[in-house]
Formats: C-alpha cells, structure tokens, sequence
C-alpha cells in the first residue's frame, strides 16, 4: 500500500517534469524502441575508452592495434555496455532502474562507421515491475551488439 | 598444443586470478560527469540532483554500466610493464606462451543489484570459470576465458556480478588491408571476391585432390565404385560397400535439394556474408555435399526445397559448389 502510493507520487513528479516517465503498465511485449543511430567517430572511441579508464592500446593507438591484428581502434566493451543502457533508458526514462545487461560481441566498432540500435521488449515479469528488452547494434560489418537489458519500471497509479 | 600445455590451462579453471580488490576511488561525480558526456547520455538521474530526486532516489546514481569503470586499473598500471606476478598475470603470460598474446572481450552479462550513488566504494574479484580448447575465429586461433566477477560495496555487500568472456588470440600475421565500410558496395562474397578476406582453404590430399581440381574448373564430380558402382561423398579411397580401391567419376547434374541446413550467426569471419547458409543438399544422384545456400535468405529456406548448382570463386586457385533455388537459376 505504502510503496503504491510512493509509486503514484512518483509518477505524478516524473509526469510533472515532462520526461519520458515510462510506466510498466504502458509497456507491452513486442513493443519496439526508437532506433538510435550512433555516428563511430574516432574521437567517440577514445573518449568512451579513456572515460572508463581503459588505457588497452586497441582503443586509441591506430599503429599497435593492426600490429596486434586489428584493422584500426576498436570500441571497447564497457563502451558497447555504456551504449546500450543509454539506447534503452532514454525509452525508457529516467525512472527505469537497470536490474541487467547481458551482451555479445560480433563485428567490431571501427572508426568512420555508423552503429544502428534496435530493440524490442521480450517479456514482462509482474511480480517484479521487469521488463526485458533485445538489443542489437549493427554497423556495416554485421551485429557489433546483440543482447538484452532488462529495466525495473515503476508501476501505474492503478496497479 | 601439448597435453602439459594443457594440464598447465585447467589448473587455471577454478582459481580467483583476482583477488577482493577496491577501485582507486570511489563513486564519484566527476568520474560520472565524464562517461556520461562521452556516451552522450542526457539522461537527467546522473547528474541532476533535483530530476534524480524526482524519481524517487536519494540522489544522482551512477550509470549502472559504470560498475566495472569503478574497479579498473588506470592509466599507470596499464602502461607499467608486466609482471606484478599475480594469478592474472600468471594465466596473461602462459597463453601469450602458447602464441596468444592479442585480447579482445566477446561477452559481458552484468546483474545488478542495486544502483550505485557517489561515495560507494566498489571493489571486484574474479574467478575463472571455463578454459576453450583452441577455436577458429575471425580474428585468429584463440581461447575463449570465461570468469566471474563479483562487485562488492564498501560494506561488503554484492551490488552486482559479471559473467565475462575474453578471446585471447593468436594474430594473423599480416594485417588485411583497410576498408571502408562505407564504401563496399552491396553484394555476396561471390560478386566480389576481390575485396574479401581470403576464404579458408579445403584440406586437400591425395584422396580428395580429384574432386577440387574438378571444382576449379566448376566441374562438380562424384565418385563412384568401379566395382560395384556405388556412388560416395565426400571422395574417399575405398568403397564403404564393397572395400574396392577401384573408382572412376560421374559429373553431378547439379540438380539437388535441401536435405538439411543451419545459419551461422556466430564468431564470424570475414570471408562470408551473414546470416551464413550452412547446408547439406542431396543431389539427383543420391549422394550428399555440404555446402552453401546463395540466392535466398534463412527465412527462406525449406528441407526439400529443390536448389540447383551455381560456383563461388574461393581464392585464386579454387571455385567452390554452391546451390541457390532453382527458381533463380541464370539470374
């Protein structure tokens, strides 16, 4: 009773602010998200690498990483993770407590490629206000992510 | 790779390679400030006391995806040379013996258990989980590393744990080429073979050689007993029916079905366009070939389904059979 109430005050607020306050009555399986289409620039990859305090010289040094069989920097996986969360809590709004992040690697991010994220929510879990979403991120090579991310929402007034 | 090699592997498998470790710092805004800017994430929760508030939290959260940023090494250790001479750097340099010395991750599976605000103290162990046997993968022969990481708080509670894989791999020797990807035009591999990685090479040998210099020349054979004229596949030097060493060949009509078939999704390499057709046709004559599907999609494709033979340009020496639906044939 108590956490329904804080519940409804709490989507009255989010509402109020005019973010996206998604709630977990609004979301159904199937539901896809708004692509979002990320432009790999260099300086993209760098920054994301070093702003996790990834220092592996695949992620900002062009020369070491072909001598270590690459054909360029590639983006780092804390990145991809970093990516992936952001594609699915600006769905899902500011709200959403992000209980998981479950991802593959395939074809990497390479500088001067274009990263196109797609999701869809596959299930719902009541008890716990869960939703799970697929992710993919393709670029020109292929799937750079695929995976899910599952999201806690906060239940409707009427729940 | 010797079994001692091996043995030295497995030992690995089980042991914490990291121990309980804290980050260098706590949670921290600033650190915050700067993924979030980098990710480009305007979501307000991060940095914005007031929005953070408005959801229902104490305050502004750290990205959940920044559990792991929390607990890495920084700049100075990551330059210093090796040899701090834990378990990490133990199982680093026993696969750089074994010629694996590049690394990339392949997979991270992160629960959390709960959000991490400015102040938390995260400290992380890791234990290794699972060894691969050496795999085949587009980047070169490697081992995939499996562990678990568990983040702690200062207080000793969980607040989320990591399955995370590596590929510690042998790199190619020489680099390919750069492309662009923008500039690659749209087509299969067998459009335009001049812009690919080379693909794998057939194993060939004395027994089988016939059959791919038949296929260079985009002659599909099958062989046959001349004794008791039983046809086979793949090309052997005995007759599985009667134990002849005798044989001739017969030209394949081309003609075929689907017998069987998977799509490869994962690793990749590449040479090939995905979803790749991995198929087993049955062709007229009764025998069978593994091979590819071209010409269709996965979705598309149907046991039974008749296909018909077309060639794929392998490398500069070597054509290889391929089969696409027959209503495509001469497209």
């Amino acid at each position: 009773m108590t956490e329904t109430i804080a519940n409804a005050a709490v989507n009255h607020t989010v509402r109020q602010l005019g973010g996206p306050g998604r709630m977990y009555d609004e979301v159904a399986v199937g539901d896809r998200l708004p692509e979002l289409s990320i432009p790999l620039t260099r300086t993209l990859i760098v920054a994301t690498a070093i702003a996790g305090r990834d220092y592996q010289d695949v992620h900002h040094d062009p020369e070491l990483a072909v001598e270590r069989g690459s054909r360029d920097i590639f983006m780092n996986i804390l990145t991809s993770n970093g990516l992936v969360e952001r594609f699915v809590t600006r769905w899902a709004g500011p709200a959403a407590v992000v209980a998981a992040i479950r991802i593959r690697l395939g074809a990497p991010n390479y500088p001067g490629d274009t990263m196109v994220l797609t999701g869809e929510v596959t299930a719902k879990d009541d008890a716990e206000g869960r939703v799970e979403v697929s992710v993919r991120g393709e670029n020109a090579l292929g799937a750079h992510v695929t995976g899910t991310v599952v999201v806690r929402l906060p239940k409707g007034e009427n729940a | 790779m010797s079994a001692a090699y091996e043995d030295r592997l497995r030992a690995f498998v089980g042991r914490e390679i990291h121990p309980l470790r804290p980050g260098q710092d706590p949670v921290n805004v600033p650190m915050i400030r700067h993924w979030v800017e980098a990710m480009e994430d305007d979501n307000p929760i991060y940095l914005d006391e007031e929005a953070a508030r408005a959801t229902g939290r104490d305050g502004v959260v750290a990205p959940a995806s920044m559990a792991q940023a929390w607990v890495m090494r920084g700049y100075a250790a990551t330059a210093a040379a090796k040899g701090g001479g834990g378990p990490a750097d133990e199982l680093t340099d026993l696969l750089a013996e074994g010629g694996y010395t590049s690394v990339v991750a392949t997979d991270s599976e992160f629960e959390f258990h709960r959000e991490l605000v400015p102040g938390d103290h995260v400290a992380a162990r890791e234990v290794v989980e699972s060894i691969s046997p050496e795999k085949a993968t587009a980047l070169g022969a490697g081992r995939f590393i499996t562990s678990l990481r568990t983040y702690h708080d200062q207080d000793g509670e969980i607040v989320a744990v990591q399955r995370w894989r590596i590929l510690r791999f042998r790199p190619k020797p020489k680099p390919q080429k750069p492309r662009e990807p923008e500039e690659r035009p749209e087509g299969t591999a067998a459009e335009r073979p001049e812009e690919r990685a080379p693909r794998p090479q057939p194993a060939i040998n004395r027994d089988n050689a016939f059959w791919f210099e038949a296929a260079r020349e985009r002659r599909l054979l099958i062989q046959r007993c001349a004794a008791c004229r039983t046809l086979r596949h793949p090309p052997g030097p005995c007759c599985p029916e009667c134990g002849s060493f005798e044989w001739d060949t017969v030209r394949a009509s081309g003609d075929a079905h689907v017998y069987s078939f998977v799509v490869n999704h994962h690793p990749r390499h590449p040479a090939f366009d995905y979803p790749l057709i991995v198929a087993v046709v049955e062709l007229a004559e009764g025998t069978r070939l593994i091979t590819n599907l071209v010409g269709v999609t996965p979705e598309e494709v149907e046991i039974d389904m008749p296909v018909v033979l077309d060639w794929v340009d392998a490398g500069p020496e070597s054509s290889l059979p391929v089969f696409r639906p027959v209503a495509q044939e001469g497209q």
